[in-house]
């Protein structure tokens, strides 16, 4: 018996021998998102598994990484978003915050990471200020941002021959700022903008603009909107048929579960721009394949999902160097030190103001006809190479690019 | 409306404050004293400013009778002043603070008169149509920054000395700003004014043949209310460092009608107790996600059926006593 258990304890020791060598590294991931609102298929849920995947793939635990994940809805609030944040750094021991969909919230948060010296790495977010005016050493900006749509769809698209654009802006700062950069994107390629209209915010009802766009034979129906508002645009336009008589829809904010959830009939021929499309190549397929599987209600990723995980291995890899998650603005130094290099995105990098850095892709959605079946929604119309996706560096007005 | 019991008159009319309400305050204050070393003080100061929030509603609802529907656009205009003030003039904490507050003091006499002229619904739905013009205000102009909102508002040193970075000392220059607004709040209620409050919510036309002109105490009463609503808003954009939508928003008058409901309308504690249980729902059932709504929801038909004095209001009713 005493052999036995001698021999027992001996085996223990050799077991956790290696491990212990090191002691293990703690790091808790917090997923703050929008877990019920309009944007929670989008985000919401699909980035805490998407942070998990990471993490198993990543194989922290035999790298003696002890990463823990939890979830918070921020209800689109600003001050909820805040409060959750501050609570998790204070109490909770959270050292990144993710995802974190909603412009105001992100820039809140944002704000709380740099003065508590923690991480952000945002991907939900749209809102170019992040790595501009309000760029924090705290902060990366992983997936996309307002710039990079509007460069996608409004440059790329003129290029495919979508020279004449009429608007529908959303009447507040948002829809403002989105028409005029899209605009200066289709006159510097040559296009001519015929016309815009704006829109009330929030509007449940298109049907007299899109008329209006439609009279003004515009070969492009730019929407200068965002969630409720590009979800209607979109119905209403397919209730009048306005791709199938020769115009182009082009969304600026649209995600793959926002076509899924329309359905190909009224969203076919919309113009969108993405980082990221599940059905691009292997990888992508093998990636949205494993996450299908342990999504409840059986889903592919979106880009912002993805954008989760590929910030994740990141940072994982960055935290396998410096061993500590403590120091916040070190970890994203190191994380701008080290080149990116994932199956989602492929080889890139985060810029001195926290941008990161990759190719996006302008997509047009397809036809009921062309589509081979369930998610196949997207052909490709045109890469934009990483080195005119984003806002070049020293036009953000960001205070840490050197000059 | 709730009528004015026997013992809210004794208590009124006679010298010194009645005991019950001496003590109730008491054990509030060594409450509130006591917890930012149990709960968040963050969560506290979220509390706290929600609560002088409803009690300078339930000035205006529970004593005056005058349900207004748009107090959030002047609990709004006082932390986008406030935080306007804070960021960009780079004022003092207490000075942008009081910035706020006056905004919104302004800002109430113009709605309140032309809200005033009216009674009852009409009354509600002006108050209603002002506060959705101040959130498209909000929305355009340029220095309410849309729909970010003010972000990094600096929460500076008090009286240029104390670092209110430090959330504990934050927490009790909240508690100092709520305690003062509660006891202003309750000098009105028993003075000879919030008497003659009361007697237009129950009877205005008899109000008037005493010899009281009800539009000048109304106007008042709701230039008072704002005032407070804009001292809470202004404070919670320092403590949250932010001033966002969510304050002006029509759905924020809803939430504070909500609070002094739970709490008890006309009561002195029932808004507090009433900003508490809303708040905390909020911030523990977040998890829940849609469904906050949904329990506030039941929360609110559960009051208006089986209490309809609220949490306070019903104590005071087994009690015999005001609180």
């Amino acid at each position: 018996m005493f052999r036995k258990m001698l021999l027992a304890s001996a085996l223990a020791l050799a077991i956790a021998a290696p491990a212990s060598a090191q002691s293990p590294v703690r790091v808790k991931f917090g997923v703050l998102s929008d877990m019920s609102g309009i944007y929670a298929d989008a985000t919401g849920q699909g980035s805490v598994i998407a942070a998990q995947m990471a993490i198993e793939d990543f194989q922290a635990s035999q790298k003696g990484i002890q990463a823990e994940v939890v979830g918070a809805d921020h209800q689109n609030r600003p001050d909820v978003g805040s409060n959750v944040v501050r609570q998790w750094f204070d109490r909770e021991n959270v050292d990144v915050v993710l995802d974190t969909p909603t412009s105001s919230v992100a820039l809140a948060v944002s704000e709380v990471t740099r003065e508590r010296n923690k991480v952000f790495l945002n991907s939900g977010a749209a809102s170019s200020d992040l790595t501009g005016s309000a760029c924090s050493p705290n902060t990366i900006h992983w997936t996309y941002d307002t710039w990079a749509l509007a460069n996608g769809t409004g440059g790329a698209l003129v290029a495919e021959g979508g020279d004449t654009w009429f608007f529908l802006t959303a009447d507040y700062a948002f829809g403002h700022a989105l028409e005029r950069d899209t605009s200066n994107f289709v006159t510097s390629k040559g296009g001519r903008v015929i016309g815009a209209v704006r829109t009330p915010f929030p509007s449940s009802d298109f049907s007299s603009f899109l008329l209006q766009a439609q009279a003004s034979r515009a070969k492009v129906i730019g929407l200068a909107n965002a969630g409720g508002d590009t979800i209607n645009s979109i119905k209403q336009a397919g209730e009048f048929g306005i791709t199938q008589g020769g115009q182009r829809l082009a969304g600026l904010l649209v995600f793959d579960t926002d076509i899924h959830s329309l359905g190909l009939r009224t969203a076919q021929g919309l113009v969108l721009t993405a980082p990221f499309y599940w059905d691009r190549d292997d990888a992508t397929r093998a990636f949205a394949a494993r996450y299908e599987q342990r999504h409840p209600r059986r889903l592919k990723p979106t880009y912002v999902h993805a954008g989760v995980y590929s910030s994740v291995m990141h940072y994982l890899k960055a935290l396998e160097k410096t061993r500590s998650a403590a120091d916040g603005a070190k970890m994203v130094a190191e994380m701008k030190a080290m080149p990116t290099d994932d199956p989602l995105f492929g080889k890139g990098e985060v810029r001195q103001d926290g941008r990161k850095i990759h190719p996006m892709y302008l997509y047009q959605v397809k036809t009921p006809a062309e589509s081979r079946g369930a998610w196949d929604y997207n052909k490709l119309l045109r890469t934009i190479p990483a080195a005119e996706a984003f806002r070049p560096l020293r036009d953000g007005g960001c205070s840490l690019v050197r000059s | 409306m709730a009528t004015v019991t026997a013992g809210e008159i004794r208590a009124a009319t006679h010298e010194g404050l009645p005991r019950q309400q001496v003590v109730a305050f008491v054990i509030m204050v060594g409450a509130l004293v006591a917890a930012p070393f149990f709960f968040y003080p963050v969560f506290l100061m979220k509390v706290l400013c929600f609560a002088l929030f409803a009690c300078a509603f339930n000035l205006l609802i529970g004593y005056v009778g005058l349900l207004s529907f748009g107090h959030a656009a002047y609990f709004g205009m006082g932390s986008y002043v406030a935080a306007h003030a804070a960021k960009v003039w780079g004022l003092p904490t207490e000075l942008a603070i009081l910035a706020g507050t006056a905004v919104a003091g302004v800002l109430g006499v113009v709605f309140g008169w032309l809200a005033i002229k009216r009674q009852g619904i009409y009354f509600a739905m002006i108050t209603l149509a002002l506060a959705q013009m101040v959130f498209f205000f909000s929305l355009q102009a340029p220095f309410t920054g849309g729909e970010d909102g003010i972000q990094s508002v600096p929460r500076g040193h008090l009286f240029g000395v104390i670092d209110l970075r430090s959330d504990l000392a934050m927490y009790f220059f909240v508690l100092a700003i709520f305690l003062m607004g509660f006891l202003f709040i309750y000098r009105v209620i028993h003075s000879p004014f919030g008497q003659v409050l009361k007697a237009i919510r129950e009877n205005e036309a008899r109000a008037t043949s005493l010899g009281y002109r009800p539009d000048h105490y109304k106007l008042t009463a709701f230039v008072l209310s704002a005032t407070l609503a804009g001292l809470a808003g202004a404070t919670k954009a320092i403590v949250f460092q932010l001033a966002s939508l969510t304050d002006v928003h029509w759905s924020m008058s809803g939430e504070v009608v909500l609070m002094t409901l739970v709490g008890g309308l006309g009561t002195v504690f029932g808004p507090v107790v009433g900003a508490l249980t809303i708040v905390t729902m909020q911030n523990y059932l977040a998890s829940f996600g849609a469904w906050v709504t949904v329990i506030q929801g039941v929360i609110f038909i559960v009051c208006v059926m089986a209490f309809r004095r609220g949490v306070i209001g019903e104590i005071a009713n087994v009690l015999k006593k005001p609180l």
